[in-house]
């Protein structure tokens, strides 16, 4: 299972990468998303995959998951998709204000 | 020992913000309520130097969880310095920005985000954990997003872009690092890290993770990678890149502080060898920058590199007498480039352009701005007995002693002498094309006045004064925080109570 999600996340990462790469606003918007998915797949698999294991210690229970990593990405998540909203709000604003959503023409040679 | 004074550093700016919030039209409200609120903060920071100076380092149990499964809050010697000159320098530029921020900005929540970002740069010297500082550092990111974006100009769009874009894959990479931390020693609260990884010895993995730290902290502190930073800087309006200037940049630092002198101390030859070149980098490729730009804005921008640079050269050697020089002049720096950074907006305010070329003879109607800018300017060079000499002196006489076991530090202190002289010459740059020479402008052609300008300009000059002039009586301050961040047992005892 943990050889399956390594290869998730170098998946998603290198998607994410080649995304951010690219000129188009939108797409390093994308990049940066999904970067920050391959993220938070990581840190559940580092925490330890378990099946069927609660997120208690107790008497009972014979395996129990670690809850510490899906406290981490829920907080991560949101903090994700805070700045995920952010950055699309601001993109279109600066789409609207400057006209053009290529990173070229953003470069800002002493234009003003 | 347990204090309960410990959280209100973050807790006032963050009830002070959402009360603003509430109140969007009222703008006398939110001025003298945000200074009210940096006040107090101020206060209560000094209440805790003096508290850390008589019982040691002062935490406080979140939700009154114990120590590592907890989130503990931590004030040692360093973090109340740093609070109290945060929210000092906090005061001084929102009294600039009462006079200078405008009232369409003022309108659309200018001082609440002001106090969102001070939250976090509190929360981030506050807390005793590594996840915490993740989130301390979006929710002052995040504010600074919006506050660099906040006026909607196309400059101020086109850098917001970079800067978002930069800092949310930095804060990504930061979470890597945590994951990978986590899953090789199994705990996140700083003072256990600094146990389990003592215990189970800094071996090549581990030092593998600790650069990948080291490359996070760089990127939000600017060391050598820095490529982001003098143009969304030079995009803001002079009292928001006051405060980036001076705070910002310093809490990458305070994290690279934190990290390599308290978890991964064990292996200076790698980690500790790697900030100085790339300090020396820094301060290389920001002092050309700085002597080659003429537009005030840049030249201001690459003086932060360089001090970057400078502190982190300190960092580096990892002897105690460098460690007091580099709090000395952490705390300098942070006084001196908000000064700096206000000096210049009002230049820029009365001559309507930052271009240097289009300004000439300032001194004529504006003598004190000229004076200050003339002391600010000697004291980021480290002319004694301004305040940059102290730090200066101590971080490169100790690189120059440690040079004799190693040569590279005899580069790292030649370098950091050379940067010195960079300084002056891009700040004498200003002062010679800026104050001196033929005054064009006469009194009723400036395009603004500088009414309330200076008055926080003079408060962070006299402060610099006093922390050069002064100095001897702040030693025995500055000495417990250095003894502290050289023993993590101190930290480690304070926080799980135990003796190590």
């Amino acid at each position: 299972m943990e050889t399956l999600m390594a290869v998730i996340i170098g998946i998603l990462f290198s998607i994410g990468a080649y995304l951010i790469l690219s000129k188009s606003l939108l797409r390093i918007i994308l990049g940066s998303s999904v970067i920050a998915h391959g993220t938070h797949l990581l840190i559940i698999t580092m925490g330890g995959l378990k099946t069927g294991g609660p997120p208690i210690l107790g008497g009972r229970a014979d395996s129990y998951t670690d809850p510490l990593p899906q406290a981490l990405i829920l907080t991560a998540i949101v903090i994700n998709f805070a700045l995920t909203a952010f950055l699309l709000v601001l993109a279109y604003r600066s789409y609207a204000k400057l006209g053009t959503d290529n990173m070229d023409q953003l470069r800002g040679i002493n234009d003003e | 020992m347990m204090n309960n004074l410990v959280v209100l550093p973050l807790l006032i700016p963050l009830l002070a913000g959402l009360i603003m919030a509430m109140f969007r039209k009222n703008i006398p409200f939110h001025r003298w309520f945000s200074l009210f609120s940096f006040s107090l903060t101020f206060a209560v920071s000094l209440y805790l130097i003096h508290q850390v100076s008589i019982g040691g380092i002062q935490i406080l149990e979140l939700g009154g969880w114990p120590a590592p499964f907890g989130i503990v809050l931590v004030v040692d010697m360093l973090s109340a310095l740093l609070l109290t000159t945060t929210s000092f320098v906090g005061i001084a530029c929102i009294l600039f920005a009462f006079k200078s921020i405008g009232e369409e900005r003022e309108q659309f929540y200018f001082y609440p985000l002001f106090q969102f970002l001070i939250t976090g740069v509190n929360g981030s010297f506050l807390t005793g954990d590594l996840f915490n500082l993740f989130v301390c550092f979006e929710v002052m990111l995040i504010s600074s997003y919006v506050l660099l974006s906040l006026g909607g100009t196309r400059i101020q769009f086109r850098e917001t872009i970079k800067y978002v874009v930069i800092n949310s894959l930095s804060s990504t990479l930061f979470l890597v690092a945590v994951a990978y931390l986590y899953a090789s020693v199994g705990t996140l609260n700083i003072a256990h890290l600094s146990i389990r990884v003592a215990e189970a010895g800094q071996t090549g993995f581990m030092t593998t993770i600790a650069i990948l730290f080291l490359t996070v902290f760089s990127l939000k502190a600017a060391l050598f990678l820095f490529f982001w930073l003098p143009g969304s800087y030079s995009a803001a309006p002079t009292a928001i890149a006051a405060v980036f200037g001076a705070l910002l940049t310093k809490v990458g630092i305070y994290a690279i502080f934190r990290m390599f002198y308290l978890v991964f101390y064990h292996q200076p030859e790698i980690t500790h060898a790697l900030m100085g070149v790339m300090a020396a980098l820094t301060m290389l490729l920001g002092g050309i920058g700085a002597v080659a730009h003429w537009d005030i804005r840049n030249i201001l921008a690459y003086n932060v590199i360089i001090g970057v640079g400078f502190i982190v050269s300190g960092l580096a050697v990892f002897t105690y007498v460098a460690l007091i020089g580099v709090i000395y002049y952490i705390i300098h720096d942070m006084v001196m480039k908000a000064l700096l950074f206000l000096l210049g907006g009002t230049m820029i305010r009365i001559v309507g352009t930052s271009k240097l070329k289009e300004m000439s003879g300032l001194i004529r109607n504006h003598p004190l701005l000229g004076w200050l800018f003339f002391i600010a300017a000697f004291s980021l060079a480290g002319v004694p007995p301004l305040s940059g000499f102290i730090g200066k002196i101590l971080i490169i006489q100790e690189g120059l002693a440690k040079g004799a076991a190693n040569a590279g530090f005899y580069w790292l202190a030649a370098i950091g002498l050379l940067s010195s002289l960079m300084i002056i010459y891009s700040l004498m740059k200003i002062f010679i094309n800026g104050f001196w020479g033929e005054t064009f402008l006469t009194r009723n052609m400036e395009k603004g006045s500088t009414k309330g300008l200076l008055l926080p300009c003079v408060l962070l000059t006299t402060v610099g004064i006093l922390w050069g002039v002064g100095a001897e009586i702040f030693y025995p301050v500055i000495e417990q925080a250095a003894k502290s961040m050289l023993n993590p047992n101190f930290y480690i005892e304070a926080v799980l109570r135990e003796v190590v």
